[in-house]
């Protein structure tokens, strides 16, 4: 098969980009998707090197096969670019998520969240007699499922931080 | 050692020490200071275009045709955003051009200034790479990067955004040797494993071709060299892109004529049989390909381009390279000859003879006329006049630049100036004006259509100041002649808005810029008046009244594999369905 036309599978992969912290770094990674048509699950950014003015992205993207290997060499092309990997193709990986969800009820419905908030290791973070604001850690799925669990207990927000991650084992990126 | 030096000084500084001796440019208010540093030396001659897109377009003629990057200069708001169709016609062609934009005082920048806007931002998805400076001591070091990035890799379109303030105020002056820029490393010599894979496929290769592209001629005179050696070593067969035009000689046997929508029949042919793909520094284009999942389909490619996004892109190579052309190319001939290698003599022959049946259809023949020009006929003539001179070809986009490709032979390369990625009509005339500063003493001409013409006319008083002899070949039909011939097949004949229903005289014209006009009207009278115009010395608008409804043959319809090619009218009853139509 040398032509791709018929529809291939949907992988989801998540990829870190060292990039250099200068303005519009963002938008030009952003532009990449937005102007070719590819998807953004997750994106996360924030700098990890004072000295050396380095920021890390985490991307969340999905795509068929070559899809995702276009948008590895494209942003590999950008030029403050240091670096990508493709974290789901490199290895065994860890991928963690924060968010804050806030739940006001009373009652029954109060102490079910409170419980379940308990059963998911989350933390308190904020209280009032008619509400909660939960800190949850883990990946998106547990995230997920909490939310949904929250949503019949009077579920109010949800803010998440996105995915991020980095390979297991000793090695860098 | 480090000198201080206002913001203006230090841009042409730069500008002298990455040897730049011309740029084109508008002034306006917010890049009168490096205007007044302009004023003030003698080595960069500056081109004072009509219109910041000819200053692109300029830009890109000089630099196609020597192999050195063009430099733009203009000014903020409306002078940046008219650069913006040059821009993004040189990122698609691969053309490495620097844009240095003035922009409003960084005070002022985000308070809707006079002649303020987002430049960067607007200009982020066409270029390779863009530069606000806000400090006149980032302003060396952006400068030389603009260069570096423009012109390595596949090279393309950068822009330096300069506020004024920063053009007035000191800065410390960097060489660009200090001002590399770490993140930016392309990748230029291909993996030596994948090289040997592409040579053992191209020994084994029994119906193999050469498919080249813009890559060849950007990479440099040596991959032409190199290109022309590893062909005469196989006796392979080679095609090109619309852009590619000129790495191997129109005159040699082993050549089979431009590829693609209207591309010839023995080289669509050969593409579609062939066993064996090797693409030099082409992209698989759509105008090349035409129906994906039927293009090529029983070919192993081999697939070298300096961009790696190039590679797998929208057809799966076999064998990937990731290298320049030269480098790739060298590797590949050294293991050919220490390997002794030879090609497949036997299937190489068959092969051929089956080319030379496909090239008996003589493809580009048309209907003679004794009446009126035919646009072949004009440029046959054309070509016969000028094939011993020593000549460089602008187009601007339609029926005429695919004609052009067919008729004109380029032996040479950087010898053939043509928007091929984006395609901007109005592209040739500032092209031929940025061609003819870069060699003055050659024959430049644009081949064009009177609508293109139109577009991008204005820069015929930019070739009378500067005393520029380009030569523009109009090819008139008083259509959009390639949007009417879609019509025809496409779209029932319903010629919507594709006829000028009021044309300029282009002899008064002429006339009125200051240029020499001339016309043909008969077949007799043309190799009198193409006589007339490359005597004079001085611009020239030649106004070729054409045959109006004549359509460009051969011809992939769109939605439709090389082998369903349309060779001439007789084929094109019902030969575009409705999904082809989507594809135009």
């Amino acid at each position: 098969m040398s032509v791709m036309q018929k529809p291939e599978t949907i992988e989801r992969h998540t990829m870190a980009v060292l990039v250099d912290n200068e303005s519009g770094v963002l938008a030009r990674i952003i532009g990449l998707f937005s102007g070719r048509g590819y998807n953004i699950e997750s994106l996360t950014v924030a700098e990890v090197d004072h000295n050396e003015h380095l920021s890390r992205i985490t991307i969340v993207t999905t795509g068929s096969p070559m899809v995702i290997e276009q948008i590895k060499a494209l942003l590999s092309k950008i030029v403050p670019v240091h670096k990508v990997v493709d974290i789901t193709v490199a290895g065994p990986s860890v991928e963690r998520e924060l968010a804050l969800i806030k739940v006001r009820s009373t009652g029954e419905k109060r102490v079910e969240a409170l419980r379940l908030n308990e059963a998911f290791r989350g933390r308190i973070m904020d209280t009032t007699l008619e509400s909660f604001v939960f800190e949850l850690t883990g990946d998106p799925g547990k995230i997920d499922a909490f939310v949904e669990l929250m949503r019949p207990l009077g579920l109010v927000d949800v803010a998440r931080t996105g995915v991020a991650a980095i390979a297991r084992g000793p090695e860098g990126m | 050692m480090s000198q201080t030096m206002t913001g203006a000084e230090i841009v042409l500084k730069a500008l002298k020490d990455q040897g730049v001796e011309v740029i084109f440019g508008y002034p306006g208010g917010a890049v009168l200071p490096i205007y007044d540093e302009i004023f003030k030396q003698n080595a960069i001659q500056h081109v004072l275009v009509r219109h910041e897109q000819g200053a692109a377009h300029a830009a890109e003629g000089y630099a196609r045709s020597t192999g050195k990057p063009g430099v733009l200069l203009v000014t903020s708001g409306p002078g940046a955003t008219n650069a913006v169709t040059g821009l993004q016609d040189a990122l698609m062609d691969s053309i490495p051009i620097i844009c240095i934009s003035g922009q409003v005082g960084s005070f002022l920048i985000g308070t809707d200034a006079f002649q303020e806007a987002d430049t960067v931002g607007i200009t982020r998805p066409c270029t390779k790479h863009n530069w606000l400076v806000k400090d006149a001591n980032d302003l060396a070091k952006a400068m030389h990067q603009a260069f570096q990035v423009a012109t390595t890799g596949r090279p393309g379109p950068v822009l330096v955004d300069i506020p004024k303030n920063v053009q007035m105020s000191p800065g410390v002056y960097v060489p660009a040797r200090e001002s590399r820029r770490k993140s930016y490393n392309p990748q230029t010599r291909g993996d030596l494993s994948d090289i040997k894979k592409a040579v053992e496929l191209i020994e084994r290769a029994e119906r193999p071709i050469f498919y080249t592209g813009g890559g060849v001629i950007n990479s440099g005179p040596n991959a032409t060299r190199l290109l022309r050696e590893f062909a005469r070593a196989t006796g392979f067969p080679v095609t090109s892109t619309l852009m590619g035009l000129g790495a191997y000689p129109a005159s040699d046997k082993q050549w089979l004529g431009m590829l693609g929508m209207h591309g010839s029949y023995e080289a669509n042919l050969a593409m579609h049989g062939c066993d064996v793909m090797i693409n030099i520094g082409a992209r698989f284009d759509d105008r090349i390909t035409g129906r994906l999942d039927a293009f090529s389909p029983g070919s192993k490619k081999i697939h070298i381009d300096i961009d790696p996004s190039s590679i797998n892109k929208t057809v799966r190579a076999d064998v990937g390279i990731v290298g320049d052309c030269a480098v790739a190319l060298e590797d590949m001939l050294r293991i050919w000859k220490s390997g002794g290698s030879k090609s497949q003599k036997n299937a190489v022959k068959d092969w051929w003879r089956q080319i030379e049946s496909w090239r008996a259809v003589d493809c580009f023949r048309y209907a003679p006329s004794e009446t009126t020009i035919k646009p072949q006929y004009a440029l046959q003539r054309l070509q016969a006049a000028i094939e011993k001179k020593d000549f460089y070809i602008t187009t601007e986009v339609g029926q005429h630049q695919m004609w052009a490709a067919q008729f004109l032979k380029f032996e040479e390369p950087n010898r053939w100036m043509t928007s091929g990625g984006l395609g901007t009509m109005g592209y040739g005339v500032p092209a031929a004006v940025g061609v003819q500063m870069a060699h003055p003493k050659s024959l430049v001409i644009d081949v064009a259509g009177e609508a293109s013409f139109l577009m991008t006319m204005q820069e015929m008083s930019t070739a009378v100041q500067y005393r520029l002899p380009i030569k523009i070949f109009i090819l008139n039909n008083e259509r959009l002649g390639m949007v009417r011939q879609w019509q025809q097949l496409l779209h029932g004949e319903r010629y919507s808005s594709s006829y000028s229903e009021a044309l300029p005289d282009f002899v008064k014209l002429a006339e009125a810029f200051g240029c020499k006009g001339v016309r043909a009207e008969k077949p007799e009278e043309l190799d009198g008046a193409i006589a007339e115009m490359l005597a004079y010395d001085g611009p020239v608008i030649f106004d070729c009244l054409v045959e109006r409804h004549e359509n460009c043959f051969p011809m992939i319809p769109s939605g439709k594999a090389h082998n369903e090619m349309l060779l001439g009218e007789a084929d094109t009853e019902g030969a575009i369905d409705a999904a082809g139509a989507m594809l135009v």
